[in-house]
């Protein structure tokens, strides 16, 4: 199991790139269509020797050379060589070259349905089981980069995810990305991971809302129904008050709100409660995931605390869908591989691991779920539940 | 790792903790029922109980999660749980925003039944004297449509209000017109004995999406004792009409009540069994109308609540059998209660909720146009006591009826919001004032509740529920299934 590589260094670089600096770049493909207009951010993507002619004449500053091509002294124009491990790139992704370190970053791909954006990797929570342990250093120009890729991307692109860090760290300029990303893309639904606590502030929650965007949905995480679990998990006293406040003043202004939920050893042993108390008292939230724990960056380290198999929760976490249910509240469970779940909240279960570190187990080379089945986190260092079973000759879940 | 803090950070002081407004009610087995301002509930036992309202509770031991999870205890500085009840509360109370949705045109006091709980019908008495005539339609319909809510029903009753089917074409097609005028859609439901159902009714009741609401009491012996007319015939003619408007306007197009008297307290399956079979999708177990007896004598008799809850508990025992076999058949009194302690959605229903539904909920415009507040009110003019009476469609409208200090009085004298003994009830969130019933028993609105059946009732009734969802997990699941 190994997840796909969104970070690396360039194979090779020509000399002279350093003089480029840190450019974004959209790769075209030598057959390439349905993208609209050349921009100046356009670059070719050569992905065989022959290309060659055609990517010097393209009309870009620079060149991008799939890792195959490995002749380069004819080219007379400044190139980035890949390595192998971006032979994913396709026609109309995106990805950033800094042309002094020769480093690059993928930051977006058609083909994938899930293009998250992290904005910052400053945060005001610092979780116990966070993925994507933040760091306090101004690194406002991912935001700029971010605001800058907006109009590159692909407008059929159907979702695109916003992650940190704490998005809104720096809040007026991601509202004014927001306004970007609406006039850029504005078929395109936009899904924000935020811990809440700014819409606290009334004026936050007005500005969000005055974005007027059609479908755009703050992911905001409570993790228990009772203050102090919350702000423990979070690590932030006075957290949970203020993120319920945030979750109130948002809905009041009519926008659309997810609730996450992440199973671990600390939420595990209040789950039904908390899945009953959202159902009593936040019906009217748009929908509710229960997420399976990634066991990567801070879950590794505070693994002692978190560990809990999700046999040991899986009574508790059908008691607790089955309570949204009946409030209606639409329900996801997110990370879980369909063995460990209940056959009666099966039909709840999504495919939400991202494409780039999703892998199956040996197990599941029998099991007859496997085409519907979230399978497991290759990221990080992936623990397993003594429930993992091919699922054979069972009624399928009905979808 | 050293940044990270144990959970022993994350606990308040103890003096930061404070009580939530919350309300309780002893039950048996030395427990109680906590409720929280929008009417959560906690079973905890009365030691508990003593250490909540004690606040000796502390993070870790277990009540402290318990009671913070049931919105009954705060940080002192908290601000997003007194946010979140009164986000709650609104929504609960969101149906006293709109005006009166339900409007009741007693469009004939004839009637070819002679059932001994009717208090209002007259067997056949002259047509012109008992009739509703076109001009007091016409001002009823103008008081109706001046109602406020974005949607009004109009119901037709009697006596029989088929007597006066004529009228009642005529009222269809005023209020079609004036709702396209106003753009205020409106909707009708005959109630009706279905003894006179023909073609051109149901004809009628198809082209203009009318619904149907009739009485079933039970099974025939039952039904026919209840409900006598000539020829012996009440039962054959309403199951008869049932089944026609189903084939002919659709299952969905009529709906049946049963009025539970004395006779039917020991008959709870047969009366089941019987809207099993005419497939009518559940049952209104309801209680024993007091407009008989009890307003003739202004007496109240408490063993007949008792009775009647024994009645109920047989019935609602039945009615788990036959959903365990696989059948969804709700009982609607429970569910109604369900719905209210499981969600905050407003409700509808006229008969129970604070502010009382008379005339804010519902109106009856009588066939001689005098306007009276519940159906129930009127049936006390007829007997004399005209405290309900608020007017008459000729010379009032629609703000003189409701803004009317005798309305008002009567609403704000009845709020269980403050009424003695329902302020601090713990039911008090899924109940309501029900002032005609404590005025025809007690001669006021507010009622001493210790001495109310309708208050005893309501307590059973949600006492039943609360230990059926604490304490039995399959029926619990039914219960569930019918919200």
């Amino acid at each position: 199991m190994k997840p796909l590589v969104l970070s690396g260094r360039a194979a090779n670089t020509s000399p002279g790139l350093e003089q480029l600096g840190r450019r974004l770049i959209r790769v075209r493909e030598f057959s390439y269509d349905g993208l609209g207009e050349l921009s100046p951010f356009d670059a070719p993507l050569v992905a065989q020797q022959d290309q060659i002619d055609w990517g010097s004449n393209f009309g870009s500053d620079l060149i991008v050379l799939r890792a195959a091509v490995d002749q380069t002294e004819e080219i007379r124009k400044p190139f980035v060589r890949l390595n192998r491990d971006f032979d994913y790139l396709a026609n109309g992704d995106l990805i950033s070259v800094d042309g002094r370190t020769g480093r690059l970053r993928t930051i977006y791909r058609r083909a994938s349905r899930y293009n998250f954006f992290l904005i910052t990797e400053r945060c005001n929570h610092l979780c116990l089981m966070c993925s994507q342990p933040p760091k306090d250093v101004n690194d406002d120009w991912i935001l700029e980069e971010v605001c800058e890729a907006l109009p590159l991307i692909d407008p059929s692109t159907p979702t695109l995810g916003f992650t940190g860090g704490e998005p809104l760290t720096n809040r007026d300029r991601f509202i004014e990305m927001l306004r970007i990303a609406k006039d850029a893309l504005p078929s395109t639904g936009l899904h924000v991971l935020t811990n809440g606590r700014a819409f606290a502030d009334p004026q936050v929650a007005k500005a969000w809302a005055d974005v007027a965007h059609p479908n755009l949905t703050a992911g905001i995480p409570v993790y228990s129904a009772v203050d102090y679990l919350h702000d423990h998990v979070v690590q932030s006293k006075g957290a949970f008050d203020e993120t319920l406040l945030g979750i109130l003043r948002l809905k009041n202004l009519g926008q659309r709100i997810e609730i996450r939920v992440v199973l671990h050893a600390l939420t595990a042993p209040r789950l039904v409660e908390t899945c009953e108390w959202i159902a009593r008292n936040l019906p009217f939230v748009d929908h509710v995931a229960l997420m399976g724990l990634e066991n990567t960056g801070y879950a590794i380290a505070n693994d002692s605390q978190l560990w809990i198999d999700p046999m040991d929760y899986q009574a508790s976490l059908t008691a607790g869908v089955l309570a949204l249910r009946a409030a209606r509240v639409r329900t996801s469970i997110y990370n879980l591989p369909l063995c460990l779940i209940d056959e009666s909240v099966r039909s709840h279960a999504v495919q939400s691991i991202s494409d780039w570190k999703n892998a199956y187990v040996e197990e599941c080379g029998s099991c007859d779920e496997r085409p519907r089945c979230a399978g497991f986190f290759s990221s990080g260092r992936p623990k397993f539940s003594r429930g993992i079973r091919p699922i054979v000759g069972e009624p399928q879940i009905a979808v | 790792m050293a940044r990270f803090q144990a959970v022993e950070a994350f606990h308040r002081l103890a003096d930061e903790t404070v009580l939530l407004p919350m309300s309780f009610e002893r039950i048996e087995g030395g427990r109680a029922v906590i409720s929280n301002f929008v009417g959560d509930f906690l079973t905890v036992t009365d030691e508990e109980l003593r250490r909540i309202v004690e606040l000796d509770v502390a993070p870790g031991d277990g009540l402290y999660e318990r009671a913070y999870e049931k919105l009954l205890i705060s940080g002192r500085s908290q601000i997003s749980r007194l946010q979140l009840i009164a986000a709650r509360y609104r929504t609960r109370m969101a149906f006293a925003n709109a005006g009166t949705g339900l409007h009741l045109f007693v469009v004939t006091l004839r009637c070819e039944h002679s059932c001994p709980y009717c208090q209002v019908s007259r067997r056949s008495a002259d047509k012109n004297l008992f009739d509703m005539d076109e001009v007091t339609a016409q001002k009823a319909l103008d008081m109706a449509f001046s109602s406020p809510s974005p949607q009004i029903k109009i119901e037709f009753q009697g006596g029989e209000p088929l007597l006066n089917f004529e009228l009642i074409k005529k009222i269809v097609f005023w209020g079609e017109e004036r709702s396209a005028e106003l753009g205020k859609p409106v909707t009708f439901v005959i109630t009706t004995n279905l003894a006179l159902l023909n073609d051109e009714v149901l004809q009628f009741s198809k082209e203009h999406q009318i619904l149907i609401s009739t009485s079933l009491d039970g099974p025939k012996d039952l039904h026919n004792k209840n409900r006598p007319r000539p020829g012996g015939n009440s039962y054959e003619l309403a199951v008869a009409g049932i089944d026609r408007i189903r084939e002919f306007l659709g299952p969905d197009k009529v709906g049946a009540l049963m009025t539970t008297t004395q006779s039917s307290l020991d008959r709870a399956k047969d009366i089941i069994d019987e809207y099993v079979d005419r497939d009518l999708g559940g049952i209104f177990l309801r209680p024993l109308s007091p407009y008989g007896f009890a307003i003739k004598t202004k007496q109240f008799a408490r063993y007949k609540t008792d009775e009647w809850f024994e009645f109920y508990k047989t019935g609602l025992n039945y009615i788990f059998e036959i959903n365990k076999a696989g059948k969804h058949f709700p009982e609607f009194y429970a569910t109604n209660i369900l719905r209210r302690m499981f969600s905050d959605r407003p409700t509808g229903y006229v008969d129970l909720r604070s502010p009382a539904g008379i005339g804010l909920g519902a109106l009856v415009y009588n066939y001689d146009g005098r306007v009276f507040a519940s159906d129930e009110g009127r049936m006390l003019a007829e007997m004399g006591d005209r405290t309900f009476d608020l007017g008459d469609v000729f010379t009032s409208s629609y703000e003189d009826i409701i803004l009317s200090d005798k309305l008002v009085d009567l609403v704000a004298n009845s709020l269980t919001q403050c009424a003695p003994q329902c302020r601090t009830c713990a039911f008090e969130p899924h109940c309501g004032a029900d002032p005609v019933y404590h005025h025809a028993t007690q001669g006021d609105e507010v009622g001493i509740k210790p001495l109310s059946e309708f208050c005893r009732r309501q307590k059973n009734m949600m006492a039943l529920l609360l230990d059926i969802l604490d304490n039995s997990p399959d029926e619990a699941a039914i219960l569930r299934s019918w919200i």
